[in-house]
Protein backbone atom coordinates (compact mmCIF):
# COMPACT_ATOMS: atom_id res chain seq x y z
CA UNK A 1 0.00 0.00 0.00
CA UNK A 2 1.34 3.57 -0.55
CA UNK A 3 2.60 5.70 2.16
CA UNK A 4 4.82 8.65 3.06
CA UNK A 5 7.42 9.24 0.44
CA UNK A 6 9.84 6.52 -0.27
CA UNK A 7 13.36 7.21 -1.54
CA UNK A 8 15.28 5.21 -4.23
CA UNK A 9 18.64 4.11 -3.11
CA UNK A 10 21.00 3.69 -5.79
CA UNK A 11 24.93 2.47 -5.06
CA UNK A 12 27.43 4.93 -6.05
CA UNK A 13 30.84 4.23 -6.49
CA UNK A 14 32.05 7.26 -4.05
CA UNK A 15 30.38 5.05 -1.62
CA UNK A 16 27.61 7.59 -0.71
CA UNK A 17 24.53 6.50 -2.38
CA UNK A 18 22.21 8.53 -4.38
CA UNK A 19 18.94 8.65 -3.30
CA UNK A 20 15.75 9.90 -5.65
CA UNK A 21 12.41 10.44 -3.57
CA UNK A 22 9.79 8.12 -5.66
CA UNK A 23 6.60 10.08 -6.70
CA UNK A 24 3.44 8.95 -5.72
CA UNK A 25 -0.03 8.69 -7.12
CA UNK A 26 -0.67 12.46 -7.44
CA UNK A 27 2.76 13.66 -8.94
CA UNK A 28 2.15 10.95 -11.75
CA UNK A 29 -1.34 12.02 -12.14
CA UNK A 30 -0.53 15.39 -12.01
CA UNK A 31 2.32 15.52 -14.82
CA UNK A 32 -0.32 12.67 -16.90
CA UNK A 33 -2.95 15.36 -16.86
CA UNK A 34 -0.83 18.01 -18.03
CA UNK A 35 0.64 16.16 -20.58
CA UNK A 36 -3.30 14.83 -21.40
CA UNK A 37 -3.88 18.44 -21.77
CA UNK A 38 -0.84 19.30 -24.02
CA UNK A 39 -1.48 16.37 -26.21
CA UNK A 40 -5.15 16.96 -26.48
CA UNK A 41 -4.54 20.83 -27.46
CA UNK A 42 -1.70 19.89 -30.10
CA UNK A 43 -4.01 17.64 -31.71
CA UNK A 44 -6.72 19.82 -31.94
CA UNK A 45 -4.61 23.01 -33.15
CA UNK A 46 -3.63 20.45 -36.00
CA UNK A 47 -7.16 19.26 -36.48
CA UNK A 48 -8.79 22.93 -36.56
CA UNK A 49 -5.71 24.61 -38.50
CA UNK A 50 -5.38 21.55 -41.52
CA UNK A 51 -8.99 21.54 -42.08
CA UNK A 52 -9.45 25.39 -42.24
CA UNK A 53 -6.48 25.31 -44.46
CA UNK A 54 -7.97 22.40 -46.61
CA UNK A 55 -11.31 23.90 -46.77
CA UNK A 56 -10.00 27.27 -47.55
CA UNK A 57 -13.01 28.67 -45.78
CA UNK A 58 -14.09 28.78 -41.94
CA UNK A 59 -15.27 25.51 -41.95
CA UNK A 60 -14.45 22.53 -39.87
CA UNK A 61 -16.57 19.67 -41.99
CA UNK A 62 -14.58 17.20 -43.59
CA UNK A 63 -15.35 15.91 -47.63
CA UNK A 64 -18.65 14.38 -48.37
CA UNK A 65 -16.45 11.53 -49.90
CA UNK A 66 -13.32 9.68 -48.50
CA UNK A 67 -10.24 11.81 -49.56
CA UNK A 68 -7.02 10.32 -49.02
CA UNK A 69 -5.69 13.88 -48.93
CA UNK A 70 -7.87 14.99 -45.73
CA UNK A 71 -6.82 11.91 -44.15
CA UNK A 72 -3.17 12.19 -44.42
CA UNK A 73 -2.90 16.28 -43.81
CA UNK A 74 -5.56 16.69 -41.19
CA UNK A 75 -6.88 13.32 -39.56
CA UNK A 76 -4.31 10.86 -39.75
CA UNK A 77 -0.93 13.41 -37.77
CA UNK A 78 -4.03 14.94 -35.39
CA UNK A 79 -4.28 11.04 -34.64
CA UNK A 80 -0.64 10.47 -34.70
CA UNK A 81 0.27 13.51 -32.09
CA UNK A 82 -2.38 12.27 -29.51
CA UNK A 83 -1.34 8.56 -29.65
CA UNK A 84 2.35 9.04 -30.15
CA UNK A 85 2.96 11.94 -27.60
CA UNK A 86 4.48 9.85 -24.61
CA UNK A 87 6.43 7.32 -26.97
CA UNK A 88 8.32 10.51 -29.22
CA UNK A 89 8.82 12.79 -26.41
CA UNK A 90 10.20 10.05 -23.79
CA UNK A 91 12.80 9.02 -26.62
CA UNK A 92 13.15 12.75 -27.91
CA UNK A 93 13.85 13.73 -23.88
CA UNK A 94 15.38 10.96 -21.92
CA UNK A 95 12.71 9.92 -20.19
CA UNK A 96 10.51 12.99 -19.64
CA UNK A 97 8.29 14.96 -21.53
CA UNK A 98 6.26 18.82 -21.42
CA UNK A 99 4.18 17.47 -17.97
CA UNK A 100 6.98 15.76 -16.14
CA UNK A 101 9.00 18.97 -16.17
CA UNK A 102 5.97 20.67 -14.94
CA UNK A 103 5.02 18.20 -12.45
CA UNK A 104 8.62 18.20 -11.19
CA UNK A 105 9.09 14.68 -12.25
CA UNK A 106 11.05 12.52 -14.61
CA UNK A 107 11.64 8.70 -15.26
CA UNK A 108 15.04 6.69 -14.01
CA UNK A 109 15.74 3.30 -15.08
CA UNK A 110 16.71 1.26 -11.29
CA UNK A 111 20.27 2.40 -11.31
CA UNK A 112 19.32 6.01 -10.89
CA UNK A 113 20.18 6.73 -14.77
CA UNK A 114 18.33 7.80 -18.30
CA UNK A 115 15.96 4.55 -19.05
CA UNK A 116 17.34 3.08 -22.40
CA UNK A 117 15.43 3.52 -25.49
CA UNK A 118 14.05 -0.36 -25.51
CA UNK A 119 13.00 0.39 -21.96
CA UNK A 120 10.97 3.33 -22.91
CA UNK A 121 9.47 1.84 -25.56
CA UNK A 122 8.22 -1.37 -23.49
CA UNK A 123 6.67 0.77 -21.05
CA UNK A 124 4.64 2.40 -23.62
CA UNK A 125 3.74 -0.33 -25.51
CA UNK A 126 2.29 -1.42 -22.06
CA UNK A 127 -0.59 1.52 -21.73
CA UNK A 128 -2.64 -0.77 -23.03
CA UNK A 129 -2.86 -3.09 -20.23
CA UNK A 130 -2.43 -0.45 -17.93
CA UNK A 131 -5.34 1.92 -19.49
CA UNK A 132 -7.58 -1.28 -19.25
CA UNK A 133 -10.51 -1.00 -18.96
CA UNK A 134 -10.89 2.71 -18.56
CA UNK A 135 -9.19 6.03 -17.75
CA UNK A 136 -5.83 4.24 -16.68
CA UNK A 137 -7.53 1.63 -14.23
CA UNK A 138 -5.06 -0.98 -14.09
CA UNK A 139 -2.14 1.67 -13.85
CA UNK A 140 -3.89 3.74 -11.16
CA UNK A 141 -4.65 0.21 -9.00
CA UNK A 142 -1.11 -0.89 -9.51
CA UNK A 143 0.36 2.70 -8.37
CA UNK A 144 -1.39 2.71 -5.22
CA UNK A 145 -0.56 -1.02 -4.58
CA UNK A 146 3.12 -1.65 -5.10
CA UNK A 147 5.70 0.18 -3.03
CA UNK A 148 7.34 2.26 -5.37
CA UNK A 149 4.20 3.38 -7.25
CA UNK A 150 4.63 1.55 -10.18
CA UNK A 151 2.10 0.55 -13.13
CA UNK A 152 2.67 -2.39 -15.28
CA UNK A 153 4.55 -0.32 -18.45
CA UNK A 154 7.01 1.04 -15.42
CA UNK A 155 7.59 -3.08 -14.27
CA UNK A 156 7.91 -4.23 -17.33
CA UNK A 157 10.63 -1.82 -18.39
CA UNK A 158 12.31 -1.50 -15.05
CA UNK A 159 11.61 2.14 -14.65
CA UNK A 160 10.28 4.61 -11.85
CA UNK A 161 9.18 8.19 -11.66
CA UNK A 162 11.39 10.67 -9.33
CA UNK A 163 11.25 13.61 -8.23
CA UNK A 164 13.53 16.14 -10.00
CA UNK A 165 13.89 18.29 -7.00
CA UNK A 166 15.19 21.04 -9.69
CA UNK A 167 13.83 24.05 -7.73
CA UNK A 168 16.04 22.74 -4.40
CA UNK A 169 18.26 25.92 -3.48
CA UNK A 170 20.57 26.60 -0.98
CA UNK A 171 19.44 29.40 1.48
CA UNK A 172 20.83 32.79 1.15
CA UNK A 173 23.35 32.92 3.74
CA UNK A 174 25.01 29.50 3.37
CA UNK A 175 28.08 30.38 2.21
CA UNK A 176 28.51 33.39 5.05
CA UNK A 177 31.39 33.68 7.16
CA UNK A 178 31.31 31.51 10.87
CA UNK A 179 31.51 32.68 13.95
CA UNK A 180 30.73 32.30 17.42
CA UNK A 181 27.37 33.69 17.71
CA UNK A 182 24.43 31.76 18.97
CA UNK A 183 23.32 29.93 15.72
CA UNK A 184 24.27 26.58 14.93
CA UNK A 185 23.28 25.61 10.64
CA UNK A 186 19.59 25.21 11.09
CA UNK A 187 19.24 28.81 12.86
CA UNK A 188 21.49 30.14 10.07
CA UNK A 189 18.63 28.54 8.06
CA UNK A 190 15.57 30.01 9.29
CA UNK A 191 17.31 33.37 9.99
CA UNK A 192 18.26 33.33 5.72
CA UNK A 193 14.09 32.13 4.96
CA UNK A 194 12.36 34.25 7.00
CA UNK A 195 14.86 37.40 5.24
CA UNK A 196 14.34 35.78 1.65
CA UNK A 197 10.71 35.60 2.24
CA UNK A 198 10.74 39.02 4.10
CA UNK A 199 8.76 40.96 0.99
CA UNK A 200 5.91 38.53 1.04
CA UNK A 201 4.90 38.59 4.59
CA UNK A 202 2.65 41.10 6.34
CA UNK A 203 4.24 43.27 8.49
CA UNK A 204 2.13 41.65 11.34
CA UNK A 205 3.85 38.40 10.45
CA UNK A 206 7.17 39.68 10.14
CA UNK A 207 7.57 41.04 13.33
CA UNK A 208 5.82 37.82 14.64
CA UNK A 209 8.46 35.58 13.23
CA UNK A 210 11.31 37.56 14.04
CA UNK A 211 10.58 37.98 17.59
CA UNK A 212 10.59 34.19 18.19
CA UNK A 213 13.36 33.32 16.05
CA UNK A 214 15.21 36.31 18.32
CA UNK A 215 13.87 35.02 21.06
CA UNK A 216 15.05 31.41 20.04
CA UNK A 217 18.74 32.28 18.72
CA UNK A 218 19.31 34.75 21.74
CA UNK A 219 19.15 38.17 19.70
CA UNK A 220 17.72 41.40 21.45
CA UNK A 221 14.24 43.35 20.25
CA UNK A 222 15.20 46.01 18.15
CA UNK A 223 15.52 49.82 20.78
CA UNK A 224 12.45 51.78 20.31
CA UNK A 225 12.79 54.65 17.87
CA UNK A 226 10.40 56.26 16.07
CA UNK A 227 11.79 54.56 12.50
CA UNK A 228 10.20 52.49 10.57
CA UNK A 229 9.53 49.51 13.11
CA UNK A 230 9.48 46.82 10.36
CA UNK A 231 13.50 47.53 8.96
CA UNK A 232 13.94 47.88 12.58
CA UNK A 233 13.25 43.98 12.84
CA UNK A 234 14.92 43.50 9.93
CA UNK A 235 17.96 44.76 10.77
CA UNK A 236 18.45 43.19 13.80
CA UNK A 237 17.72 39.43 11.96
CA UNK A 238 20.77 40.73 9.82
CA UNK A 239 22.57 41.45 13.10
CA UNK A 240 22.04 38.07 14.32
CA UNK A 241 22.72 36.28 10.87
CA UNK A 242 26.03 37.92 10.69
CA UNK A 243 27.15 37.39 14.15
CA UNK A 244 26.95 33.52 13.91
CA UNK B 1 35.44 22.50 23.02
CA UNK B 2 31.94 20.86 23.94
CA UNK B 3 29.92 18.54 21.41
CA UNK B 4 27.16 21.15 20.89
CA UNK B 5 30.52 23.96 20.06
CA UNK B 6 32.00 21.06 17.57
CA UNK B 7 29.13 20.84 15.54
CA UNK B 8 28.77 24.22 14.74
CA UNK B 9 32.16 24.93 14.01
CA UNK B 10 31.93 21.80 11.50
CA UNK B 11 28.61 22.74 10.19
CA UNK B 12 29.64 26.31 9.44
CA UNK B 13 33.15 24.89 7.97
CA UNK B 14 30.75 23.00 5.55
CA UNK B 15 28.26 25.76 5.02
CA UNK B 16 31.90 27.52 3.98
CA UNK B 17 32.23 25.28 1.09
CA UNK B 18 28.37 26.45 -0.68
CA UNK B 19 29.99 28.08 -3.59
CA UNK B 20 31.70 25.44 -5.30
CA UNK B 21 28.43 23.17 -4.71
CA UNK B 22 26.85 26.07 -6.45
CA UNK B 23 29.59 26.33 -9.43
CA UNK B 24 29.62 22.38 -9.55
CA UNK B 25 25.67 21.98 -9.62
CA UNK B 26 26.36 25.00 -12.09
CA UNK B 27 28.36 22.93 -14.74
CA UNK B 28 26.37 19.75 -13.94
CA UNK B 29 23.08 21.35 -15.32
CA UNK B 30 25.11 22.70 -18.46
CA UNK B 31 26.59 19.39 -19.37
CA UNK B 32 22.90 17.37 -18.33
CA UNK B 33 21.29 19.99 -20.60
CA UNK B 34 23.50 19.72 -23.31
CA UNK B 35 24.11 23.54 -23.30
CA UNK B 36 28.01 22.86 -23.09
CA UNK B 37 30.29 20.55 -24.68
CA UNK B 38 33.35 22.36 -22.90
CA UNK B 39 36.00 19.78 -22.21
CA UNK B 40 37.17 21.41 -19.07
CA UNK B 41 33.44 21.12 -17.71
CA UNK B 42 33.74 17.20 -18.82
CA UNK B 43 36.66 16.70 -16.77
CA UNK B 44 35.73 18.93 -13.89
CA UNK B 45 32.50 16.61 -13.47
CA UNK B 46 34.07 13.79 -11.79
CA UNK B 47 35.97 15.99 -9.33
CA UNK B 48 32.56 17.82 -8.59
CA UNK B 49 31.12 14.44 -8.36
CA UNK B 50 33.42 13.07 -5.34
CA UNK B 51 33.12 17.00 -3.66
CA UNK B 52 29.48 16.80 -3.72
CA UNK B 53 29.33 13.20 -2.52
CA UNK B 54 31.97 13.73 0.14
CA UNK B 55 29.78 17.27 1.59
CA UNK B 56 26.42 15.03 1.30
CA UNK B 57 27.99 12.48 3.92
CA UNK B 58 28.84 15.26 6.13
CA UNK B 59 25.42 17.40 5.63
CA UNK B 60 23.45 14.17 6.08
CA UNK B 61 25.57 13.85 9.62
CA UNK B 62 25.50 17.64 10.70
CA UNK B 63 22.21 18.96 9.17
CA UNK B 64 20.25 16.03 8.67
CA UNK B 65 17.00 18.25 8.05
CA UNK B 66 18.25 21.33 6.25
CA UNK B 67 17.74 23.00 3.28
CA UNK B 68 21.42 22.65 2.71
CA UNK B 69 20.92 18.67 2.61
CA UNK B 70 18.29 18.78 0.24
CA UNK B 71 20.01 21.01 -2.23
CA UNK B 72 23.39 18.78 -1.78
CA UNK B 73 20.79 15.77 -2.28
CA UNK B 74 19.28 17.24 -5.58
CA UNK B 75 23.06 18.46 -6.75
CA UNK B 76 24.94 15.06 -6.14
CA UNK B 77 21.36 12.91 -8.10
CA UNK B 78 21.98 15.40 -10.84
CA UNK B 79 25.52 14.72 -11.24
CA UNK B 80 25.01 10.92 -10.67
CA UNK B 81 22.66 10.92 -13.77
CA UNK B 82 25.00 13.11 -15.79
CA UNK B 83 28.13 10.66 -15.22
CA UNK B 84 26.25 7.67 -15.74
CA UNK B 85 24.69 8.70 -18.64
CA UNK B 86 25.47 6.74 -21.65
CA UNK B 87 25.95 8.52 -25.13
CA UNK B 88 22.96 8.83 -27.00
CA UNK B 89 23.54 7.80 -30.73
CA UNK B 90 19.71 6.62 -31.91
CA UNK B 91 21.30 5.77 -35.29
CA UNK B 92 23.90 3.47 -33.94
CA UNK B 93 21.33 2.02 -31.23
CA UNK B 94 18.85 1.49 -34.24
CA UNK B 95 21.37 -0.30 -36.19
CA UNK B 96 22.41 -2.46 -32.96
CA UNK B 97 18.82 -3.07 -32.24
CA UNK B 98 17.88 -4.48 -35.51
CA UNK B 99 21.39 -5.86 -36.42
CA UNK B 100 22.02 -7.94 -33.09
CA UNK B 101 19.62 -7.61 -30.54
CA UNK B 102 16.59 -8.72 -32.04
CA UNK B 103 18.18 -11.83 -34.24
CA UNK B 104 18.94 -12.57 -30.79
CA UNK B 105 15.24 -12.63 -29.46
CA UNK B 106 14.36 -14.31 -32.39
CA UNK B 107 16.56 -17.50 -31.36
CA UNK B 108 15.70 -17.10 -27.63
CA UNK B 109 12.12 -17.26 -28.41
CA UNK B 110 12.46 -19.66 -30.97
CA UNK B 111 10.56 -22.84 -29.57
CA UNK B 112 8.02 -20.18 -28.27
CA UNK B 113 7.88 -19.15 -31.92
CA UNK B 114 6.83 -22.45 -32.77
CA UNK B 115 4.51 -22.92 -30.25
CA UNK B 116 2.67 -19.90 -31.04
CA UNK B 117 2.20 -21.16 -34.21
CA UNK B 118 1.47 -24.52 -33.98
CA UNK B 119 -1.39 -23.22 -31.74
CA UNK B 120 -2.49 -21.29 -34.09
CA UNK B 121 -2.45 -23.47 -37.09
CA UNK B 122 -4.25 -25.96 -35.07
CA UNK B 123 -7.29 -23.14 -33.82
CA UNK B 124 -7.41 -22.26 -37.49
CA UNK B 125 -8.01 -25.96 -38.33
CA UNK B 126 -10.37 -26.42 -35.69
CA UNK B 127 -12.44 -23.44 -36.88
CA UNK B 128 -12.26 -24.47 -40.65
CA UNK B 129 -13.58 -27.78 -39.40
CA UNK B 130 -16.28 -26.64 -37.60
CA UNK B 131 -18.14 -24.57 -39.59
CA UNK B 132 -17.24 -26.49 -42.31
CA UNK B 133 -19.34 -29.27 -40.30
CA UNK B 134 -21.58 -27.00 -38.94
CA UNK B 135 -21.79 -24.02 -41.09
CA UNK B 136 -24.54 -22.10 -39.05
CA UNK B 137 -21.45 -21.89 -36.20
CA UNK B 138 -20.03 -18.90 -38.97
CA UNK B 139 -22.27 -16.14 -36.99
CA UNK B 140 -20.13 -16.68 -33.99
CA UNK B 141 -17.11 -15.42 -35.71
CA UNK B 142 -18.25 -13.46 -38.71
CA UNK B 143 -20.34 -10.34 -38.86
CA UNK B 144 -23.96 -10.59 -40.44
CA UNK B 145 -23.09 -7.96 -43.21
CA UNK B 146 -20.27 -10.58 -44.49
CA UNK B 147 -22.17 -13.36 -44.30
CA UNK B 148 -24.83 -11.69 -46.39
CA UNK B 149 -22.35 -10.48 -49.05
CA UNK B 150 -21.17 -13.92 -49.27
CA UNK B 151 -24.25 -16.00 -49.39
CA UNK B 152 -24.71 -13.81 -52.21
CA UNK B 153 -21.48 -14.68 -53.90
CA UNK B 154 -19.04 -12.21 -53.52
CA UNK B 155 -16.54 -11.16 -50.98
CA UNK B 156 -16.37 -8.13 -48.99
CA UNK B 157 -13.08 -7.31 -50.52
CA UNK B 158 -14.55 -6.63 -53.79
CA UNK B 159 -14.80 -2.84 -54.78
CA UNK B 160 -13.22 -1.71 -51.71
CA UNK B 161 -10.86 0.34 -53.33
CA UNK B 162 -14.34 2.01 -54.97
CA UNK B 163 -15.34 2.61 -50.91
CA UNK B 164 -12.23 3.78 -49.13
CA UNK B 165 -9.06 5.25 -51.08
CA UNK B 166 -5.75 2.73 -50.61
CA UNK B 167 -4.22 5.49 -48.04
CA UNK B 168 -6.59 5.44 -45.98
CA UNK B 169 -7.18 1.83 -46.20
CA UNK B 170 -3.31 1.08 -45.26
CA UNK B 171 -3.33 3.49 -42.33
CA UNK B 172 -6.91 1.76 -40.66
CA UNK B 173 -5.83 -1.74 -41.29
CA UNK B 174 -2.00 -1.22 -39.86
CA UNK B 175 -3.37 0.22 -37.40
CA UNK B 176 -5.90 -2.85 -36.36
CA UNK B 177 -2.94 -4.68 -36.87
CA UNK B 178 -0.52 -3.05 -34.52
CA UNK B 179 -3.01 -3.01 -32.28
CA UNK B 180 -3.65 -6.59 -32.17
CA UNK B 181 -0.05 -7.72 -32.40
CA UNK B 182 0.68 -5.60 -29.18
CA UNK B 183 -2.33 -6.85 -27.46
CA UNK B 184 -1.28 -10.55 -28.46
CA UNK B 185 2.26 -9.13 -27.19
CA UNK B 186 0.53 -7.30 -23.60
CA UNK B 187 -2.04 -9.84 -22.34
CA UNK B 188 1.03 -11.97 -21.72
CA UNK B 189 0.57 -10.21 -18.91
CA UNK B 190 -2.37 -12.37 -17.52
CA UNK B 191 0.05 -15.44 -17.33
CA UNK B 192 0.24 -15.96 -20.54
CA UNK B 193 -3.61 -16.67 -20.97
CA UNK B 194 -4.28 -13.51 -22.44
CA UNK B 195 -1.76 -14.26 -25.17
CA UNK B 196 -3.31 -17.86 -25.67
CA UNK B 197 -7.14 -16.37 -26.43
CA UNK B 198 -5.90 -14.05 -28.60
CA UNK B 199 -4.12 -16.39 -30.76
CA UNK B 200 -6.87 -19.29 -30.44
CA UNK B 201 -9.76 -16.64 -31.59
CA UNK B 202 -7.79 -15.31 -34.63
CA UNK B 203 -6.69 -19.28 -35.97
CA UNK B 204 -10.58 -20.10 -35.16
CA UNK B 205 -11.74 -16.72 -36.98
CA UNK B 206 -9.60 -17.15 -40.22
CA UNK B 207 -10.10 -20.98 -40.29
CA UNK B 208 -13.96 -20.55 -39.92
CA UNK B 209 -14.48 -17.59 -42.46
CA UNK B 210 -11.89 -19.59 -44.95
CA UNK B 211 -14.32 -22.71 -44.36
CA UNK B 212 -17.18 -20.61 -44.68
CA UNK B 213 -16.11 -18.92 -48.12
CA UNK B 214 -14.91 -22.11 -49.22
CA UNK B 215 -18.82 -23.49 -49.11
CA UNK B 216 -19.86 -20.59 -51.59
CA UNK B 217 -17.04 -21.32 -53.83
CA UNK B 218 -15.14 -18.33 -52.99
CA UNK B 219 -11.72 -19.76 -51.27
CA UNK B 220 -9.23 -18.89 -54.15
CA UNK B 221 -10.40 -15.48 -54.67
CA UNK B 222 -10.17 -14.86 -50.61
CA UNK B 223 -6.39 -16.46 -51.46
CA UNK B 224 -5.31 -14.68 -53.51
CA UNK B 225 -6.44 -11.43 -51.38
CA UNK B 226 -5.08 -12.36 -48.40
CA UNK B 227 -1.47 -13.93 -50.13
CA UNK B 228 0.23 -10.75 -50.95
CA UNK B 229 0.24 -9.21 -47.47
CA UNK B 230 -0.96 -12.26 -45.04
CA UNK B 231 2.07 -14.42 -44.77
CA UNK B 232 3.92 -11.95 -43.28
CA UNK B 233 0.87 -10.60 -41.31
CA UNK B 234 0.16 -14.17 -39.57
CA UNK B 235 3.87 -14.49 -39.10
CA UNK B 236 4.01 -11.26 -37.09
CA UNK B 237 1.07 -12.28 -34.92
CA UNK B 238 2.56 -15.63 -34.02
CA UNK B 239 5.62 -13.57 -32.96
CA UNK B 240 4.04 -11.18 -30.98
CA UNK B 241 1.99 -14.38 -29.39
CA UNK B 242 5.95 -15.95 -29.01
CA UNK B 243 7.13 -13.06 -27.28
CA UNK B 244 3.70 -11.99 -24.84
CA UNK B 245 4.15 -16.27 -23.96
CA UNK B 246 7.75 -15.55 -23.02
CA UNK B 247 6.58 -12.84 -20.40
CA UNK B 248 3.58 -15.35 -19.22
CA UNK B 249 6.23 -17.94 -18.50
CA UNK B 250 8.19 -15.46 -16.85
CA UNK B 251 5.76 -15.04 -14.09
CA UNK B 252 3.86 -18.70 -14.23
CA UNK B 253 7.41 -20.14 -13.71
CA UNK B 254 10.16 -16.99 -12.73
CA UNK B 255 13.50 -17.84 -13.57
CA UNK B 256 15.02 -15.11 -11.41
CA UNK B 257 14.76 -13.46 -7.62
CA UNK B 258 11.12 -12.84 -7.95
CA UNK B 259 8.24 -13.16 -10.00
CA UNK B 260 8.24 -8.96 -10.68
CA UNK B 261 11.91 -9.47 -11.69
CA UNK B 262 11.36 -12.19 -14.12
CA UNK B 263 8.98 -10.53 -16.26
CA UNK B 264 10.72 -7.22 -16.07
CA UNK B 265 13.73 -9.28 -17.49
CA UNK B 266 11.14 -10.78 -20.37
CA UNK B 267 9.23 -8.04 -20.99
CA UNK B 268 12.36 -6.38 -21.79
CA UNK B 269 14.11 -8.58 -23.56
CA UNK B 270 10.95 -10.33 -25.96
CA UNK B 271 9.55 -6.38 -26.32
CA UNK B 272 12.39 -5.50 -28.93
CA UNK B 273 10.83 -8.17 -31.50
CA UNK B 274 7.95 -6.00 -31.15
CA UNK B 275 9.42 -3.17 -32.54
CA UNK B 276 10.37 -5.25 -35.67
CA UNK B 277 6.94 -6.28 -35.60
CA UNK B 278 5.04 -3.07 -35.67
CA UNK B 279 7.87 -1.75 -38.59
CA UNK B 280 6.75 -4.99 -40.48
CA UNK B 281 3.17 -4.45 -40.25
CA UNK B 282 3.35 -1.40 -41.46
CA UNK B 283 4.71 -3.04 -44.97
CA UNK B 284 1.64 -5.17 -44.40
CA UNK B 285 -1.00 -2.63 -44.43
CA UNK B 286 0.47 -0.83 -46.83
CA UNK B 287 0.54 -4.02 -49.47
CA UNK B 288 -3.12 -4.46 -47.91
CA UNK B 289 -4.29 -0.99 -49.10
CA UNK B 290 -2.86 -0.98 -52.23
CA UNK B 291 -2.18 -4.85 -54.06
CA UNK B 292 -4.22 -7.05 -51.98
CA UNK B 293 -7.83 -5.14 -53.21
CA UNK B 294 -6.60 -3.93 -56.59
CA UNK B 295 -7.99 -6.48 -59.27
CA UNK B 296 -5.47 -5.25 -61.55
CA UNK B 297 -3.02 -7.13 -59.99
CA UNK B 298 -2.32 -10.42 -61.51
CA UNK B 299 -2.07 -13.38 -58.99
CA UNK B 300 1.36 -14.33 -60.06
CA UNK B 301 2.37 -10.94 -58.59
CA UNK B 302 0.65 -11.38 -55.25
CA UNK B 303 2.43 -14.11 -54.67
CA UNK B 304 5.74 -12.91 -55.56
CA UNK B 305 4.81 -9.86 -53.29
CA UNK B 306 3.69 -12.17 -50.29
CA UNK B 307 6.53 -14.59 -50.84
CA UNK B 308 9.11 -11.53 -51.21
CA UNK B 309 8.06 -9.79 -48.30
CA UNK B 310 8.25 -12.56 -45.97
CA UNK B 311 11.86 -13.37 -47.16
CA UNK B 312 12.12 -9.95 -46.32
CA UNK B 313 10.98 -10.87 -42.87
CA UNK B 314 13.60 -13.56 -42.60
CA UNK B 315 16.24 -11.43 -43.34
CA UNK B 316 15.19 -8.84 -40.82
CA UNK B 317 14.23 -11.27 -38.04
CA UNK B 318 17.65 -12.80 -38.68
CA UNK B 319 19.74 -9.65 -38.99
CA UNK B 320 21.48 -9.99 -42.46
CA UNK B 321 18.92 -7.08 -43.90
CA UNK B 322 21.63 -5.31 -41.89
CA UNK B 323 24.85 -6.93 -42.43
CA UNK B 324 24.88 -9.66 -39.88
CA UNK B 325 26.72 -12.88 -40.84
CA UNK B 326 25.44 -16.61 -39.91
CA UNK B 327 27.94 -17.69 -36.95
CA UNK B 328 29.77 -20.69 -38.55
CA UNK B 329 30.78 -23.67 -36.21
CA UNK B 330 34.95 -24.24 -36.09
Amino acid sequence: MSGPVRDLTVDSVTGIDVSLPVAGPGARAYAFLLDWHIRLIVALAWFVVGALLYNGRPSLAPPLSNDARWFGTVVAPALAIYFLYHCVLELAMRGSTPGKRMAGVRLVARDGGSPSAGALLTRNVFRLVDSLPLCYGVGLISVVLTRDHLRIGDMAAGTLLVFERAEARLPGSAAAAPGAGHLDAAGAEIVAELLERWSTLTPEARQRLARQVLERYGGGEPAASGGDPDAAWRAELERLASSR
Amino acid sequence: MDGAARQRALSASLLQRAGLWREADARTRRLSSGRSDDAADATHLADDYRLLAHDLARARTLLPDSRTREYLEAAYARAHATLHRGAWHIGSELLTLFRDEIPAVVRSLRTYIIWSMTIFALAALAGYALVHRYPELIALFASPDLIATVERGKLWTEGLLNIVPSSVLSVQILSRNISVSLFAYCAGFLFGLGTLYILGLNGLMLGAVFAFVSRHGLGGPLASFIVAHGCVELSVLCLSGAAGAAVGEALVRPTHAGRIESFRIAALRSGKLLIACVALLVGCGLIEGYVSPNPGVALWARLGVGVGYWLFMLALLSGRLFGRRAAHPR
